[in-house]
């Protein structure tokens, strides 16, 4: 089993006609994803091959649901028109929606989020993502399918780098799914949701939980280990010598004043019973070691 | 993008939220003049993003234009935490009967955005809500609701206001709401809201900050940039759509993607402590593949500057 995506999963993409989306939606399609269709306002009616599969173009997303039975969406839509895009899936009662875009305004998503909590059909992922893959079984957005294979690691992370870097260190145990939550001061699914999902999910077996600077985020997972997950949980927290005040790339990545410091995210995970690697590859090693002793 | 007090108060002016008269000035001559311009007696500030500049000496009354240019002359080019002052404010002075305290800021955690209203202003806020919590009213707003001028009422009683100023505090709130949403801004405070001895209502001190990401939808929040304190490197990289930030250290670092260079630098300064603590100089995302061609091809233009401030 994987979370949230399989390989049953049909995936529309929003903005598909854009270089980006053409870009991802042959990579996405190389990698096994079951691609249906696209939607672009005011492109409806085209149909745009891409890797030797015809896709057609639809208007809005309830126009492309009714005709292709898609259950997930994955957003490639610049900044200025993202939330209208993502309102579109959430008022098509899309399951799920994915979204990559980087750099939208964060009332946009306060906004479309709260909409979505009304609406109550839609687990969002992202903003400012790069989406999540199960390997061997489906990938939606940029991750990399290339990196390694289906596995017993579940992966939570809100760096896509770093969840790139963690699957390669670790691409001889395979992973169930990886996610990338997005690095934006407001996201849709957190670390809890996808925490919740890999204890629950029979096949995960161990957890590597990725987080970085801002936010309380971390702390709150910590929290949320010690009173409901029980199979291990490695973490990785980046951003020790980031100076206070600075946004280190990612927009909910700050430090501010005393708050949102990877000491105190370190120190809440370990408080937890999480054991937190100092670099990408000693977490590696700590996972290994887990579950070396599960077994034993 | 944190906004100085006086920028503050030009968009609070702009919006329509009650403020005293105030005008921005580099040189102790402007001082003069502005306080000219406002009558009687005006308050010189430091404009510093940072907090503590009273008792730093960065906050003077000044009884008349002469005074405020002796005042101004005195803490212009002050240092006041590390910030140099380059510029005050002067405002016209009111005569305060109570402080209150009035802010919409983005919640991450509940992923909304929370009104905090307290009718213990001018002190710090974190203490308030620390040592008496009962005192600070926090209620979470709708984003696509807003704050309605029932809700506004309702947030001012919970928050213990005296009845007698209900409205007029529910009145600024609601405004602010507006200036918090059509400014994209992820924190408007008020710290203090003012009742002054002939009952007026009025901000006296703001704190702003806008959301980055939204620039694209306001032209005019590029003219409140900073750009005596924005780092020069720091500067051309954002014009190349790069993320970079200075660091102190001795080792320039080039990466893709904001989490796997963040990890880099760490990596780089626990490594560094073999050799004497050495650390990284920068963060430097350079993002995907297609920006990293109009790096190298900016390469000329960025290495110059490199070379100027001898690391990356």
């Amino acid at each position: 089993m994987a979370i949230f995506l399989d390989e049953n999963t049909k995936v529309i993409v929003q903005g598909m006609t854009g270089s980006e989306g053409t870009k991802h939606t042959r990579r996405m399609i190389a990698s096994g994803t079951k691609i249906v269709g696209g939607v672009t306002p005011g492109k409806g009616g085209q149909v745009v091959e891409i890797e030797g599969k015809s896709l057609p173009v639809f208007n809005s997303v309830s126009e492309a649901v009714a005709a292709t039975g898609a259950n997930a969406s994955v957003i490639f839509v610049p900044p200025k028109f993202a939330k209208s895009a993502v309102v579109d899936a959430i008022d098509a009662h899309l399951p799920l929606i994915v979204v990559i875009t980087e750099g939208i305004p964060v009332h946009d998503t306060a906004s479309f989020w709260a909409h979505a909590q009304k609406v109550g059909s839609s687990r969002i992922i992202g903003p400012n993502c790069p989406g999540l893959i199960s390997p061997g079984k489906s990938n939606i957005g940029i991750t990399p399918s290339d990196i390694t294979g289906p596995g017993k690691i579940g992966l939570v992370s809100k760096s896509g780098t770093l969840t790139y870097q963690m699957m390669y260190e670790l691409r001889d145990i395979g992973f169930t799914t990886a996610v990338g939550i997005g690095g934006d001061p407001i996201i849709g699914t957190t670390h809890i949701d996808c925490l919740k999902a890999f204890q629950d999910d029979p096949d995960t077996e161990a957890i590597v939980m990725i987080g970085e600077i801002g936010g309380d985020a971390e702390e709150r997972a910590a929290s949320f280990i010690k009173d409901y997950v029980t199979k291990p949980v490695v973490g990785y927290v980046a951003g020790f010598t980031a100076p206070e005040g600075k946004t280190m790339g990612h927009a909910g990545a700050i430090v501010s004043g005393s708050s949102g410091t990877a000491e105190a995210k370190k120190v809440a995970l370990e408080a937890a019973g999480v054991k937190v690697g100092k670099t990408p590859s000693e977490t590696a090693n700590l996972l290994r070691a887990v579950l070396n002793a599960t077994k034993g | 993008m944190d906004l100085f007090e006086y920028q503050a108060r030009d968009l609070f002016e702009a919006s329509g939220v009650p403020v005293l008269a105030g005008a921005v000035a580099s040189t102790p001559e402007q001082a003069q003049h502005a306080a000219e311009k406002i009558g009687g007696k005006v308050v010189v500030k430091a404009q510093v993003k940072i907090g503590g500049r009273g008792k730093a000496g960065g906050v003077k009354l000044a009884e008349n234009p002469s005074e405020a240019f002796e005042k101004a002359k005195a803490i212009l080019g002050m240092d006041i935490k590390g910030h140099t002052v380059h510029k005050v404010m002067i405002a016209g002075a009111a005569p305060i009967e109570s402080e209150y305290y009035l802010a919409i800021l983005l919640d991450r955690a509940a992923r909304s955005f929370l009104v905090m209203a307290s009718v213990s202003g001018g002190m710090d806020i974190e203490e308030v809500a620390h040592k008496t919590p009962e005192k600070l009213a926090k209620v979470h707003v709708d984003p696509n609701e807003g704050i309605s001028a029932d809700k506004a009422l309702d947030i001012v009683r919970k928050g213990g206001f005296p009845s007698d100023i209900e409205k007029a505090v529910a009145d600024v709130l609601v405004t602010l709401w507006i200036t918090f949403k059509d400014s994209d801004a992820t924190l408007v405070e008020v710290n203090p809201l003012v009742k002054t001895t002939d009952g007026r209502i009025i901000a006296l001190d703001g704190k702003v900050t806008l959301d980055d990401n939204a620039a694209f939808r306001h032209p005019d929040h590029e003219a409140l940039i900073d750009h005596a304190a924005t780092n020069p490197l720091e500067a051309l990289a954002k014009e190349k759509d790069l993320n970079y930030v200075k660091l102190d250290g001795e080792v320039g670092v080039i990466g893709n993607g904001a989490g796997l260079v963040m990890s880099t630098l760490d990596v780089v300064a626990y490594a560094g402590e073999r050799f004497g603590g050495v650390k990284p100089a920068n963060f430097l995302d350079i993002g995907g593949a297609h920006q990293l061609k109009l790096w190298l091809m900016d390469y000329q233009s960025f290495s110059a500057i490199q070379r100027s401030s001898q690391y990356l």
